[in-house]
């Protein structure tokens, strides 16, 4: 018997397809954020929020990830920028290579940003690199103070949390302060805005973030091959 | 939920790392896995038997190393397990401590044997 050292990622081709995808970001200035929650915290109601309030003229791009139904494409459609439906047809999690083969759709475009809805789970998509430059994960008030410590994977990998549905705070028994401090228990580094689509509180904070971070984008040198 | 593509990855590995040594019998598959790495252990095991079972890698066992999470304080720089997400320093009580380990998924080592014959026992490179 020979015990032969591997030492690889398990989900190295996924990896390796993400850092190709990454590569392809930087050099076109791409902004590209994913974002994971549970099935139901306003992940689509988010980002047609967030469509509407984005410039015009901005190359936008949406792909947005499902186990069955075109439902939140159609929704996302409306705003006026391209949205690209994904149904992965029973896996729970958006890939790299489904990124990948989505983006060659659209032959020759480039975009300042490109927001990807992952399917609505909080474990599988944290395993996933799809070359983002960030994971935002939604939480919404309607689910528990825990899901930090319940799902920490999501939590420890985002770099932004979306306290989403803060208009319900009233009907129901969730205490905003132990979410923060939960979600900061697990990863002490992430940015947290609270909002709520219906009223439109916090949207303003989240969107002067965002244009910051697209600026930013921009004003950094494209990477060259 | 996505146990299955995990163990599917790792059977493909085994066999990528087999085919490199013909005449070899792929016995043994160690992984790290860590806490917080969103791989159910039980699950894995599941998917990784039955995807084996009478495939060209019957007989394939699956050794688990399971790492739980460990941080650093940046204070005192002690390290240490983190049990009921308290990720305060039991050294120095410091708040500033930083994740190093915990969300491993990786393939650490594949065992071979010389049993269909024709292996040296010798592998390229």
């Amino acid at each position: 018997m020979e015990r032969v050292p591997v030492e690889k990622k398990v989900l190295s081709e996924n990896d390796r397809i993400a850092a190709d995808l990454r590569r392809r970001f930087a050099e076109e200035s791409t902004l590209v954020f994913n974002f994971i929650s549970s099935p139901g915290s306003g992940k689509t109601l988010f980002l047609e929020r967030t469509l509407a309030a984005l410039p015009k003229d901005l190359r936008v791009a949406v792909l947005t990830g499902d186990i069955q139904t075109d439902n939140d494409a159609r929704r996302l459609a409306r705003i006026g920028f391209p949205v690209q439906q994904i149904t992965t047809a029973g896996a729970c999690h958006l890939d790299a290579r489904m990124i990948d083969r989505a983006l060659s759709a659209w032959p020759g475009e480039r975009f300042d940003l490109l927001l990807i809805e992952n399917v609505g789970n909080l474990v599988c998509p944290t395993s996933y690199d799809l070359g983002e430059e960030r994971k935002i994960v939604l939480l919404s008030v309607t689910e528990g103070e825990d899901k930090p410590l319940k799902y920490p994977g999501a939590f420890f990998k985002s770099k932004v949390m979306v306290l989403n549905k803060i208009d319900l705070l009233p009907y129901v028994s969730f205490d905003p302060s132990l979410a923060r401090e939960n979600a900061l228990r697990i990863n002490p580094d992430i940015a947290i805005f609270e909002t709520s689509c219906t009223t439109g509180a916090g949207l303003d904070a989240w969107n002067g973030w965002l244009r910051q971070r697209i600026e930013a984008r921009q004003a950094s040198p494209a990477l060259t091959r | 939920m996505h146990e299955m593509g995990i163990a599917s990855s790792v059977v493909d590995a085994v066999r990528i790392e087999a085919g490199k040594c013909p005449g070899s019998r792929a016995s043994r598959v160690g992984l790290r896995l860590g806490e917080w790495s969103g791989v159910d252990v039980e699950s894995l095991q599941f998917c990784f038997e039955a995807l084996v079972l009478d495939s060209d890698l019957a007989g394939l066992q699956l050794d688990i190393d399971y790492r739980e999470r460990r941080n650093r304080c940046e204070d005192c720089g002690a390290e240490f397990a983190v049990r009921n997400y308290e990720i305060r320093c039991p050294v120095c009580a410091g708040e500033d401590t930083r994740a190093i380990g915990g969300t491993e998924l990786d393939i650490a080592y594949v065992e071979l044997e010389d049993e269909s014959g024709g292996w040296n026992g010798t592998r390229p490179g």
